[in-house]
C-alpha cells in the first residue's frame, strides 16, 4: 500500500515536472502553431490596459502585446488578451495559460529569481509620488512634515511612505483605506492633505476628483517601480523577441522613424535605420522572425514615443508627461540597445 | 322581518328597515388607518415621524440624483463634469452619469462577447426565461416536458450557442492511444467505459441478490442519452467559437448562478440523505464532502481552482477557467444545500418514516413520496436563502479574472474617457438595483411558494 502511494506521488511529480518543462519549450513555435499570441494584461488600469465600451483593448501594455504579435505575424490583431488579477498573474504564466505577461508588473529581484520567470525590459518607469491640493502651496515633498496622508492599506505604498518620512525626519498621520476608490474619495473630501500611490495611478485617479486641476503631483518619486513584460525562464529565444521588440521601438523613436514615415525611411541612407528596418543585415532571422520584424512593429503599432503619446501622453485624458520615460537623449531612462 | 310586519299598526314602530349608515369618520378610512397603525401611541408617533424623516431625506437626494440631476444623454466624460472641472454641468451639480451606464450597458450584459455574435446570448436568455416562467407558475401545463427541456435540452442548446459547439472530443482510454485524437476514438472509449460501469453494477447487484436487469437498463439509457448530448456538442453548426475568456457581465453571473442552483439542489438532497444514511461508507463520504467544502472559504476554492490546479495538470490538459469556477461554486453550494435539507429531514417526525415503511414502501418511495415533499416544504426559506447567497457570491469570481456583472462594471472604471467623480457611485447604484431585482424576485417567489404549499401543520 505504501509502495503504491509512493509510486503515485512520484509519477505525479514526474507529470508535474514534465508539465512545467513542456510549457517552457519553444514558446515561439507554440505561438506560431496557435496562430495568435496569448497575452496576460490587467483587469483594467487606465493607460496600461483597459477596454472601451465596444470591448476594444488599449493601453501601453496592450500596445506592447500587439507589437510582439506584429513582429511574429505582421498582424497586430493576432493577439488574445487574458485579464488577470494581481494574485494569479504569475501562475498564469508559469502554467502556460499565457505566453507573455504585460501587466504593469514591478521588476523585483525575488520575482525575477524565485518564480521561474524572467523580466525582459522596462516599458514604463513608475514610482510612488504625492498629490496635494494646489492651495497648500507646496512644491516639494520635503515640505510635507506633519501632513495627513491617504494611502491604500497593506501595500508596499504604505511601507515606502513610512521609509521616506522616517529617512527625512518628518512626521505624518496615516489615513489608510482598503480600496483605491475609498482613498480617492477620502482625499477628495479633504480627509487628508496628501494622496500617495504610483504616479501613473495618481494621474488616473485625478480624473475622478471633484476639481482635477486643483490637484498637483509633486516632482519627487520616492520608490522604484520599473514595470515590464515578463516571460517564462528557460526560453532565451522568446526572451530575445520580447526584449528586442521594446528596443526596436526605442531605436525607432531615437532615429525619428514612426508609423507614418516608416515606408519613406526604408530608403534612408542612415545605416542605423537601414538595420532597424531590415534593409541591411539579417537581424530578424537570428531571433526566429523574418527580416521585416521591426518594420512591421513600427508600421503596425508605432515607435515607443507614439505608443506613449497615444495612451498616456498630454493628448489623452491622463496627461502624463514623459519624465523618466523619455529617451536617454532627453534626460529620461529609456535606452534602446543598438541594433547591429 | 316578520317582527316588524306584526307591529306595523303601532305608530312608534318603523315600517321599513333603516338604510346602512356610513361608519363614524374616526372608525374608517385612511385617517383611521393612519391613526391606528402609525400614531396609536406617542412612542409610535415619534417613531413614525423619525421614519418619515429618514425616508424623505434618502428619497429626495436619490430622486434628485437619478431623475433631476441625472445625465442620460451624451458621450464622453465632459457631460458628467461641472464647469469647474472642465465639463458642461453647472457648478455644484451632483447627479448620476447614466449616459455612461447606457454606453456601457451592452458590455455589462455580455462582457466582451463579440458584438456580431451577441444574438446567440440573446437567444439563450430568451430560451431560459421562456422555459423558466411556465415552470414557476403552478397552473401551467406540461410540467414534466418542461422540466426535461430545462434540464436536458436547454443546457446543451445553451452550451452550443454560447461556445459555438464543435467540441473536439478525444479518446481518453485505450482507443485514445490507438486511434489518436478523434471523435470515433471517443465513442469507442465511451462504449468501453459504459461496459465497465455496467459490469461493476452487475457485480454489485448480483452480490446483493437483486435483479440486475432494470439497473443495467437504466444505466444504458442514461449513458445513451449522454452520448447523444455529447455528439450534439461535437457537431459543427457553423457558429464561430467564442472562448469563455470573452464572456462577461450578467451572462457570466447568470451562467454561474444557474449552474450552481441547478447542481446544488439535487446534489444537496443526495448528500443530505447520504449523511443520514445507515450505510457507513455513504455516510462517511457525505460527511467528509460536506465538512470539507463548508470548511474552506469560497475565495479559497476559486483560488485553488484557478491558480493551484493548473500547476498540477500536465501541459495540454487545461480546464477552462469558467468550468473550474463552475465546479467550485457548485460543490461549495451543494454542501450548504445539503445541510439546509438535512435540517428539513430532521424536522419530519419519526412516525412518518415508520408509517411509510409499514405500508411497504421502498426507501426511494418513502423519501420521494412521503418524507422529502414535507421536508423540502419546510426548508423553502433556507433553500432560497442559499440560492440568493450563491447569486451574490458569484461576484467573487473576479479574483480569478472572470468578469461577472459587478466585475465588468468595475473594469469599466478604467476607461479614462468616462472617468468622473460620479462614475463609481452611478455604476454601483446601478449594480445594486440590478442585484436587488434578482434577489428580491427570488425572495418573493419563495414566499409565494411557502403560502401555496402551506398545509397548516402549525399549532
Amino acid at each position: 500500500m505504501k509502495k503504491t502511494l509512493l509510486t503515485a506521488v512520484v509519477s505525479a511529480a514526474v507529470v508535474f515536472g514534465y508539465g512545467l518543462q513542456a510549457a517552457t519549450a519553444a514558446t515561439l513555435d507554440d505561438v506560431k502553431k496557435k496562430g495568435y499570441l496569448q497575452c496576460g494584461v490587467s483587469q483594467g488600469l487606465p493607460g496600461f490596459s483597459s477596454t472601451d465600451d465596444k470591448g476594444n483593448w488599449s493601453g501601453i501594455d496592450v500596445a506592447f502585446c500587439r507589437a510582439v504579435a506584429s513582429a511574429i505575424f505582421n498582424d497586430p490583431q493576432k493577439v488574445k488578451f487574458t485579464p488577470l488579477s494581481a494574485k494569479e498573474r504569475f501562475t498564469a504564466l508559469q502554467s502556460g495559460d499565457i505566453d507573455l505577461l504585460a501587466r504593469n508588473t514591478t521588476w523585483t529581484m525575488s520575482r525575477d529569481t524565485q518564480l521561474g520567470l524572467n523580466f525582459s525590459v522596462v516599458n514604463y518607469f513608475d514610482g510612488q509620488g504625492f498629490m496635494v491640493r494646489k492651495d497648500m502651496n507646496i512644491s516639494s515633498a520635503k515640505q510635507l512634515s506633519g501632513a495627513s496622508v491617504c494611502v491604500n492599506t497593506g501595500t508596499t505604498t504604505e511601507l515606502n511612505l513610512a521609509d521616506y518620512f522616517r529617512s527625512n525626519n518628518m512626521d505624518y498621520e496615516l489615513v489608510a483605506f482598503e480600496k483605491s476608490d475609498e482613498v480617492v474619495k477620502a482625499y477628495d473630501a479633504g480627509r487628508c492633505d496628501v494622496y500617495t500611490t504610483d504616479k501613473s495611478g495618481l494621474y488616473a485617479q485625478r480624473l475622478k476628483m471633484k476639481d482635477p486641476d486643483n490637484n498637483v503631483i509633486l516632482p519627487e518619486t520616492i520608490s522604484q517601480e520599473p514595470l515590464g513584460p515578463v516571460v517564462r525562464q528557460g526560453d532565451d529565444q522568446w526572451l530575445n523577441i520580447v526584449k528586442w521588440t521594446h528596443y526596436a521601438q526605442l531605436e525607432a523613436e531615437l532615429y525619428g522613424v514612426n508609423s507614418k514615415n516608416v515606408d519613406k525611411m526604408k530608403s534612408s541612407d542612415n545605416p542605423k535605420i537601414q538595420r532597424i528596418l531590415g534593409q541591411e543585415g539579417d537581424f530578424g532571422t537570428d531571433i526566429g522572425l523574418d527580416k521585416d520584424w521591426a518594420y512591421n512593429i513600427i508600421k503596425d503599432v508605432g515607435n515607443y514615443g507614439e505608443v506613449f503619446a497615444e495612451n498616456l501622453g498630454p493628448k489623452t485624458e491622463l496627461k502624463i508627461d514623459r519624465g523618466q520615460n523619455a529617451l536617454w537623449t532627453n534626460g529620461g531612462l529609456q535606452y534602446g540597445m543598438p541594433i547591429r | 322581518m316578520s317582527g316588524i310586519e306584526e307591529h306595523t299598526d303601532m305608530s312608534f314602530v318603523r315600517g321599513e328597515m333603516l338604510s346602512e349608515a356610513a361608519p363614524p369618520r374616526s372608525g374608517d378610512g385612511m385617517l383611521h388607518w393612519v391613526r391606528r397603525n402609525l400614531f396609536s401611541s406617542w412612542i409610535n408617533a415619534i417613531a413614525t415621524l423619525i421614519a418619515i424623516y429618514i425616508v424623505i431625506s434618502i428619497l429626495i437626494p436619490a430622486v434628485d440624483f437619478v431623475l433631476i440631476d441625472g445625465v442620460w444623454q451624451g458621450g464622453g466624460r465632459k457631460v458628467c463634469l461641472t464647469q469647474a472641472q472642465g465639463g458642461a454641468q453647472p457648478n455644484g451639480w451632483f447627479g448620476g452619469c447614466f449616459a455612461y451606464v447606457r454606453t456601457y450597458f451592452p458590455q455589462f450584459i455580455y462582457g466582451l462577447y463579440p458584438i456580431p455574435q451577441r444574438w446567440r446570448v440573446d437567444v439563450v436568455f430568451v430560451l431560459f426565461f421562456a422555459s423558466l416562467a411556465p415552470l414557476l407558475v403552478p397552473a401551467a401545463p406540461f410540467k414534466r416536458a418542461n422540466i426535461i427541456f430545462m434540464l436536458v435540452v436547454f443546457p446543451v442548446t445553451a452550451f452550443v450557442l454560447l461556445t459555438g459547439g464543435h467540441v473536439g472530443w478525444n479518446g481518453f482510454l485505450i482507443a485514445g492511444s490507438a486511434l489518436g485524437r478523434s471523435f470515433p476514438a471517443f465513442v469507442v472509449d465511451y462504449l468501453i467505459l459504459t461496459a465497465v460501469i455496467m459490469g461493476i453494477a452487475y457485480a454489485i447487484v448480483r452480490g446483493t441478490q437483486g435483479n440486475p436487469k432494470p439497473v443495467l437498463l437504466s444505466i444504458g439509457v442514461v449513458m445513451a442519452v449522454l452520448l447523444v448530448l455529447v455528439a450534439i456538442t461535437a457537431i459543427d453548426f457553423g457558429l464561430p467559437y467564442v472562448e469563455t475568456a470573452r464572456w462577461g457581465g450578467l451572462l457570466v453571473t447568470l451562467v454561474i448562478a444557474v449552474t450552481g442552483i441547478a447542481v446544488s439542489l439535487p446534489l444537496g438532497i443526495v448528500l443530505a440523505l447520504g449523511r443520514r444514511s445507515v450505510m457507513p461508507i455513504v455516510r462517511l463520504f457525505s460527511i467528509i464532502f460536506i465538512e470539507f467544502w463548508r470548511g474552506i472559504p469560497l475565495v479559497t476554492v476559486l483560488f485553488m481552482a484557478s491558480v493551484v490546479l493548473p500547476l498540477f495538470l500536465p501541459d495540454g490538459v487545461n480546464f477552462d477557467k469558467l468550468v473550474r469556477a463552475l465546479v467550485g461554486v457548485a460543490m461549495f453550494s451543494s454542501a450548504y444545500m445539503a445541510e439546509v435539507i438535512r435540517g428539513g429531514l430532521q424536522a419530519i417526525p419519526k412516525g412518518q418514516y415508520e408509517g411509510a415503511k409499514a405500508l411497504g414502501l421502498s426507501f426511494w418511495q418513502m423519501m420521494g413520496n412521503v418524507v422529502l415533499p414535507q421536508a423540502l416544504k419546510i426548508v423553502i426559506p433556507g433553500i432560497v436563502n442559499t440560492f440568493i447567497g450563491l447569486f451574490k457570491d458569484t461576484t467573487l469570481v473576479l479574483i480569478i479574472g472572470l468578469f461577472d456583472f459587478l466585475g465588468q462594471i468595475q473594469a469599466s472604471f478604467s476607461d479614462s474617457d468616462w472617468a468622473t467623480p460620479v462614475q463609481a457611485i452611478t455604476a454601483y447604484s446601478f449594480a445594486a438595483a440590478v442585484y436587488f431585482v434578482f434577489c428580491f424576485s427570488m425572495g418573493q417567489y419563495s414566499r409565494y411558494m411557502e403560502r401555496r404549499l402551506d398545509t397548516g401543520h402549525r399549532s
